[in-house]
């Protein structure tokens, strides 16, 4: 299918000597990028020349946008050929727990979600074949094509599958002049999980697909460079920075405790002091663990006001988790950042269980007696979140 | 061109209970894949306290491997529990295993849990990887449902019924599990996603009610095998449940299904639930969470719709998790008042000895230590030799004398000492196939034996009369030196003692026919060394040995033995007592056993590259004299 994506933008005009379809075909361009209402926003246009398409892109292309509040540069155009069309459909497919959810409408479009009583589903249970199931139950006889259309679906169907798709949605697609379905647009969503299986086959012009980014924010250095010692590693380290301003910084242990550490914070009406989300569990290294602290104790400590800050090293009891390892390589972060963390003002408040867990916290008071850091130390003799209220009381004052 | 949200409603799972109420027993017993070793102790550690009297792990698998037995501690005694190359081996000869532990990797946790399924003798499998495939993990439910079995899992730590039967790592460490009291049953039945946070409500749980009856850890990813739906409706089942405590999470539409079965009164037990993940309203934009399950995706996936449509359902639901425990004792408290919740017999747990090396960890005990090692340390992320990481000595070019004066002598050598070790190393390496050494090589070689025996053949010659007199000779003559005796003086006190003057005399060698090694290092000491007392006085000796006979020359062993005695000296790095130690434990022979083992591998070689058979003495060579 010809389609072009526009990344690194100089002039469509040249590219036409290597994809001649861009001079002798009507054009679409749009953004392709995680956010909706492009229509709305006058990012869409149809119908168009190569000299207009390009026009449009150099007309928008990272100009600030504003979607639902969000905002953002436009960065990436796609531009496809515009097929003349009188009927929209709509189809889905969405991965479920026991097998796979098929919706078609042959009302699709725009205001699809106010036409949802159009759409028809059908499950297939996990494993079944596609060519076995009765789409004819999906696709009404009254709808044009019905035929191409089950093809069709079939036929994406297999390409879910094969893709490890864990989720697609065209809405809407067409049929082109010969009858045969064209999609207009379509988003999908893979299993990072099975990249080890599949990657090879997630393919975008000869070339390993790049995972686009949330609209409306770029990634922080500090968010790649976990993401990186995550990827290289068994364990789970993660990081979303919320408020580089804010004055709460968790170093939390647990992909389920983390949440709790959050939800907590904002509970108390603090939300909005709280500079991330994050976790690191599966018992990291001492050396990833010091990346990992060294890297929110940078962010911690930034641009000193003199107003109190605190860090949580918070988690649950861990089972097994070698407490005491991984607090090595926080308190080594601990005494690199010793200046810093005096300038700051930052108070740090600890609490956690598990393995060699008393050793750790000895440490850990130790090294606050030290360096003269302002340290709280607990262990399963408190609630797990209760550093969270001293953290506040402290930051209020 | 609106990207749209599915309908919420069609994803709510149906209320099936299909799950066996009771997965675990005090007899139950688990096989276990791709072994972890704490794990597999940590269960018989918990074992001991519930006092179990068969051991929870029946056997072990370690695909590929060639079975055999793995020893761990039961108790005080040590247990030898069987380990099997593969699943339908273990299964075979241990039918009564009914959990299969699976530690397998996220890349093939799927091969094997199917293995697992599909062997009659399984109930119950248990995946631990995190990161399976949403197509694997959902052909592995598929194939559950079809086969009746109950997957926990994928990524979790798995699950715990009190005082009966733990899976791997829940719960942590031996003080945790009696800390919270979870060698014996209680009351309340657990399900939550997370695995660290399980272990901490248990704690939670143990102050605010008698404790667990059973918790599970459902795994954190989007397609569970068992889900919090199911446990709870396990609960229900389990008559020593009264009460059920629920630990979700936003993402996905689980809660809703104990919301079904608690409307349609499925379950009538009292329920204490909590959903997490309420803070994902004050985020800017969509934010990864620590479970891959865990995504803020529509309204009815986010925490408070889910907080709101349990308790909609006659939950009891906190205002926070700070309240959780609050909620819980409540729920408790009414139970013993209405009286549905006996006092709990406390047993006594039988003490467990600590681990060694848990106890070394928290500094509880002190044992003398049996081996003393200075010269180098692989401790740490580099090896060092002496104190001098392995990459340096690499980068820096250091030579092979370098080592050995590292390895050895503990020192950094000057240059010129370094190359005249490795001068010696050279020197000695081969004398040719005649000589004892290399011809018991050759022999052995030839007899078929492998390539160290040969060499081990080779070198057990070299003692006081092959190669092994450096040492003697550095003895004899810094004796005789430091004591002032004149070289006639020494050789005829020698003589008079019966004893050859090691380091003089050679078989082939003589005044007219000098040994060119000899020369090569006498040459390199004149040149390098700033003294050379020992030599000089050695010299002298064999001036007066020659009057006696042609071959009583300084030989290689004597002439390496007298250059190191004047090298300790010179070179400023050994005071006297150091020298005097180096030449009484013996260092010197080091130099030709190094040196020699070159030459004798290369005999050793060389045998078994031209297809040598095996040597025999001929009889001709023998005088028979019977």
């Amino acid at each position: 299918m010809a389609r072009k994506k526009i990344r690194e933008y100089t002039n469509l005009k040249e590219m036409v000597t290597a994809q001649p379809w861009l001079g002798n075909t009507k054009l679409v361009v749009k953004p392709d990028m995680l956010f909706g209402k492009r229509g709305k926003n006058n990012l869409v246009l149809l119908n168009a020349n190569v000299e207009q398409a390009d026009q449009f892109i150099k007309e928008r292309m990272n100009k600030e946008v504003d979607i639902s509040g969000k905002k953002g540069p436009v960065t990436h155009f796609i531009v496809e050929p515009f097929v003349p069309h009188t009927v929209e459909y709509y189809l889905s497919i969405v991965a479920k727990r026991d097998g796979n959810t098929i919706s078609f409408s042959n009302v699709g479009g725009m205001e699809i979600e106010e036409c949802w009583d159009h759409v028809k589903t059908l499950d297939i249970p996990y494993g079944e074949p596609i060519d076995a199931a009765n789409l004819h139950e999906l696709v009404d006889s009254n709808t044009s094509g019905r035929e191409f259309i089950i093809q069709f679906i079939r036929n994406v169907y297999k390409i879910f599958e094969e893709l490890s798709f864990h989720f697609i949605e065209m809405n809407p697609f067409t049929l082109d002049q010969d009858g045969k379905p064209f999609p207009l647009d379509m988003r999908g969503e893979v299993d990072e999980c099975a990249s080890f299986k599949c990657g090879s086959k997630w393919v975008v012009d000869g070339e390993p697909i790049q995972f686009p980014q949330p609209f409306g924010r770029a990634l922080f250095p500090e968010e790649t460079f976990v993401n990186d010692i995550d990827e290289k590693t068994g364990a789970s380290l993660k990081l979303t920075i919320l408020n580089p301003n804010g004055r709460i910084w968790p170093v939390i242990a647990g992909g389920g405790a983390s949440v709790i550490y959050a939800d907590t914070v904002a509970d108390l009406g603090y939300g909005h002091e709280l500079g991330s989300y994050g976790e690191y569990s599966g018992d990291p290294n001492e050396e990833d663990t010091h990346k990992y602290a060294s890297t929110m104790l940078s962010l911690a400590t930034r641009n000193p006001d003199g107003r109190p800050r605190a860090l949580l090293i918070g988690g649950g009891i861990a089972n097994f988790t070698d407490v005491a390892a991984t607090f090595k390589g926080i308190i080594r972060a601990i005494k690199e950042y010793h200046e810093d963390i005096l300038k700051a003002n930052l108070h740090i408040f600890v609490r956690r269980g598990g393995p060699n867990y008393q050793s750790g916290l000895q440490h850990m008071r130790e090294i606050g007696h030290k360096l003269h850091i302002p340290i709280k130390v607990f262990g399963p003799e408190i609630n797990m979140t209760n550093i969270v209220s001293m953290a506040i009381q402290t930051i209020k004052v | 061109m609106n990207p749209s949200v599915t309908s919420p409603e069609m994803t709510t799972p149906r209320v099936e209970g299909h799950l066996p109420a009771r997965l675990f027993t005090k007899q139950s017993q688990a096989l276990i894949y791709n072994y972890k070793e704490a794990a597999v102790q940590r269960m018989l550690d918990f074992d001991n306290v519930s006092q179990r009297d068969t051991p929870s792990v029946a056997g072990l698998i370690h695909p590929g491997a060639e079975g055999g037995f793995y020893k761990a501690f039961f108790g005080f005694k040590e247990l030898v529990i069987p380990v099997y190359n593969s699943i339908a081996d273990a299964c075979e000869s241990c039918p009564n295993a009914d959990v299969f532990l699976n530690f397998a990797s996220h890349r093939s946790a799927y091969q094997s849990s199917v293995k697992a399924l599909n062997q009659p003798s399984i109930r119950t499998v248990v995946i631990i990887a995190e990161g399976v495939p949403e197509n694997e993990a959902r052909a592995l439910i598929a194939l559950a449902k079809k086969n009746n079995k109950v997957i926990i899992g994928p990524a979790t730590v798995g699950g715990i019924q009190a005082g009966a039967f733990k899976i791997g790592n829940t719960a942590g460490t031996i003080d945790n599990i009696m800390a919270c009291k979870l060698y014996r049953s209680g009351s309340v039945g657990f399900v939550s996603k997370s695995g660290g946070l399980s272990n901490e409500m248990y704690n939670v749980l143990s102050k605010n009610t008698d404790g667990i009856y059973e918790g599970i850890a459902i795994g954190g990813d989007a397609f569970p095998g068992s889900t919090l739906t199911d446990h709870a409706l396990r609960f229900e089942k389990l008559l020593e449940v009264k009460m059920i405590v629920i630990l979700g999470e936003l993402g996905g539409w689980d809660e809703y299904g104990i919301v079904e079965a608690l409307k349609s009164g499925q379950i009538t037990k009292p329920v204490c639930a909590w959903v997490s993940g309420t803070v994902a309203r004050i985020f800017p934009t969509e934010v990864q969470f620590g479970h891959a399950g865990a995504k803020s995706g529509g309204e009815t996936e986010s925490a408070e719709a889910k907080n709101a449509a349990l308790k909609g359902a006659g939950a009891i639901v906190p205002s926070s998790f700070e309240d959780f425990a609050n909620v819980i004792a409540d729920t408790y408290g009414k139970l013993v008042a209405a009286g549905s919740v006996k006092p709990v017999e406390e047993p006594n747990p039988p003490e467990l000895p600590l681990d060694f090396k848990t106890a070394v960890k928290a500094g509880k005990v002190r044992k003398p230590t049996s081996i003393i090692s200075t010269i180098c340390d692989d401790r740490g992320e580099e090896l060092t030799y002496n104190g001098v990481p392995i990459s340096n000595i690499c980068q820096e070019q250091y030579n092979v004398g370098d080592v050995i004066g590292l390895l050895w002598f503990k020192r950094q050598l000057p240059a010129y000492a370094s190359k005249f070790i490795e001068m010696c190393l050279k020197l000695t390496a081969d004398h040719g196939p005649c000589v004892s050494g290399a011809h018991n090589t050759i022999v052995a070689a030839r007899a078929g034996k492998d390539l160290v025996s040969s060499l081990v053949s080779g070198l057990l010659t070299i003692g006081p009369r092959f190669g092994g007199a450096i040492d003697d000779s550095a003895r004899v003559f810094k004796e005789a030196y430091d004591r002032k005796l004149s070289p006639e003086e020494f050789v005829e006190g020698m003589k008079a003692k019966g004893k050859r003057i090691p380091g003089i005399g050679h078989l082939i060698k003589s005044a007219d026919d000098i040994d060119k090694r000899v020369v090569i290092l006498k040459n390199y000491s004149k040149e390098h060394f700033s003294s050379s007392q020992y030599l000089d006085y050695a010299l002298e000796v064999e001036k007066y040995t020659l009057q006696k006979a042609n071959n009583l020359i300084l030989n290689v062993d004597g002439c390496i033995g007298v250059l190191f005695l004047d090298l300790l000296h010179s070179c400023g790095l050994f005071k006297k007592e150091e020298i005097e130690e180096i030449v009484n434990v013996g260092y010197l022979n080091g130099f030709f056993i190094v040196g020699r083992s070159i030459g004798l591998i290369g005999h050793a070689l060389d045998q078994k590259r031209m297809r040598q058979p095996l040597y025999r003495h001929p009889w001709e060579d023998v005088l028979y004299d019977v």
